[in-house]
């Protein structure tokens, strides 16, 4: 007499198992294509061909739940035969695959299908835990406003833009100097004159046709700045004047939009995370603009041209982790860097109940 | 007892280009006090006529913003690191207040 080496359930039930306090590793056995296609949420995928070298990586412990499908749930129960060959205890298999799964109503994760030339461009993205095709389908739907097209946003805007965040909007009032050109490397000797917006259009289109580029030739004000948010995810703060970041930080705070924030002064600069809700906004860490004198901008304190390269791709950086949901983004933490040092310092900023943006009672603020 | 304050950079003029002053004070408002007595031209960037300190300008100790502690009566100790910090201007190249 035989007993049978694992469980098989049907897809209700296995959604019962997924949803249980204790639920089991969830793991797709089908080829690469078809797990392009969509899959459930949480699985690992473990192609049926490798997954006797693979499995020991995914569930080093061998008494773990481990719930398998594939199409229809033949593979999968081959796969269970396997496993258990091998010495795991706790199989069961999805009858009916994902296709029964998707007959019963449930949900799966589509992806965006990436093109050959897509998965070929964002390889290296697709081979990182945490982001693949999943999180580079999430890039190539964000839509990201760029405030500034300067010192900051020439970085941020090229690293964003080869990650493949699908839509930029981005604007400034600046025409092209050959001052900019010293740190400003979105813009080119030969566009010196051009729109800075219309410049860096050029060079984002040249490095990735994937992404759409809004150019706004304008200024930021308090007017404008809601219909420049709408639709938007997270911004990226390259400003120079308290008053557009204020107006930027009230109206942001207001619709729940996340703003990567930066500041540089000759050899040091300064970066933090303001997420609604989540942390504190502008006003809580500087409640009151300085007196011109006290802050003044690059024209004329100077500032050493790859501080704000430095700081800008760390813009994008917090950026994309934000977009992407992973890693601790600086949210509650100022970090400083001064570059002279080579050193990182880091401050925590907590959000203020009497804040007049985001204070206890206002919307946007954090308390429940 | 010696405390590093760590100036940034818009105002190391007034410290003769000093990034870190080393001072003493039982209090942070002592050692800013003592800060200021050492580098007059500080004063009125960071202290208010009425010694209280000016609101654009927030001060850090051992990484906490003073103002969630004990703002200018916060203790210090031996060691620790007070942070200066006023707000920043940006990337761009365009000069504020223009």
């Amino acid at each position: 007499m035989t007993t049978k080496l694992f469980a098989e359930v049907d897809a209700k039930a296995a959604q019962q198992l997924l949803d249980s306090p204790t639920p089991p590793l969830l793991i797709d056995v089908r080829e690469q294509n078809e797990w392009d296609a969509g899959y459930l949420r949480g699985a690992t995928h473990a192609p049926k061909g490798t997954i006797s070298f693979t499995i020991g990586n995914i569930a080093p412990e061998k008494s773990a739940p481990i719930l398998l499908y594939c199409a229809g749930g033949v593979r999968s129960a081959a796969v269970a035969e396997t496993l258990a060959g091998l010495g795991y205890t706790n199989l069961t298999s999805m009858v009916g695959g994902i296709n029964g799964w998707s007959a019963a109503g449930l949900p799966v994760v589509e992806t965006t299908t990436l093109t050959p030339e897509q998965k070929s461009r964002y390889s290296r993205h697709l081979l990182l835990p945490g982001v693949g095709a999943e999180g580079q389908a999430k890039l190539l739907k964000a839509r990201v406003l760029m405030v500034g097209a300067g010192g900051l946003g020439a970085p941020a805007a090229l690293y964003l833009a080869a990650a493949g965040v699908g839509h930029v909007r981005i604007i400034d009032f600046d025409n092209v100097e050959a001052s900019n050109l010293q740190r400003q490397v979105i813009h080119t000797t030969d566009r010196v004159g051009m729109p800075k917006v219309d410049s860096a259009a050029v060079q984002i289109h040249a490095l990735n046709p994937d992404v759409q580029v809004e150019a706004i030739n304008g200024m930021l004000t308090t007017e404008n700045v809601a219909s420049l948010l709408d639709g938007v995810d997270l911004v990226i703060d390259g400003t120079d004047t308290f008053e557009a970041r204020y107006a930027l930080n009230d109206a942001a705070v207001q619709l729940g939009i996340p703003v990567v924030h930066a500041g540089v002064f000759r050899f040091e600069g300064q970066l933090t995370v303001l997420a609604p809700g989540r942390g504190p906004c502008y006003r809580c860490l500087h409640p009151t603009p300085p007196p011109a004198e006290m802050a003044p901008g690059c024209g004329v304190a100077g500032v050493l041209g790859v501080l704000p390269g430095a700081i800008g791709v760390l813009q994008a950086t917090e950026a994309l982790k934000v977009l992407l949901g992973i890693g601790e983004p600086l949210i509650g933490r100022l970090l400083l860097w001064d570059a002279l040092e080579g050193g990182f310092t880091e401050l925590t900023v907590r959000r203020d109940p009497h804040c007049v943006a985001c204070g206890d009672g206002k919307r946007g603020g954090g308390a429940a | 007892m010696s405390i590093n304050v760590r100036i940034p950079p818009v105002l190391r003029a007034q410290t003769g280009g000093a990034k870190v002053v080393s001072v003493e004070g039982a209090t942070l408002g002592a050692t800013l006090q003592a800060l200021v007595a050492a580098h007059p031209e500080l004063r009125e960037q960071i202290f208010e006529a009425d010694s209280s300190l000016r609101r654009w300008v927030n001060v850090y100790v051992d990484g906490a913003d003073v103002r969630h502690l004990g703002g200018l009566e916060t203790p210090t100790r031996d060691g620790i690191e007070v942070v200066i910090l006023p707000a920043m201007a940006g990337g761009a190249a365009a000069p504020v207040g223009e």
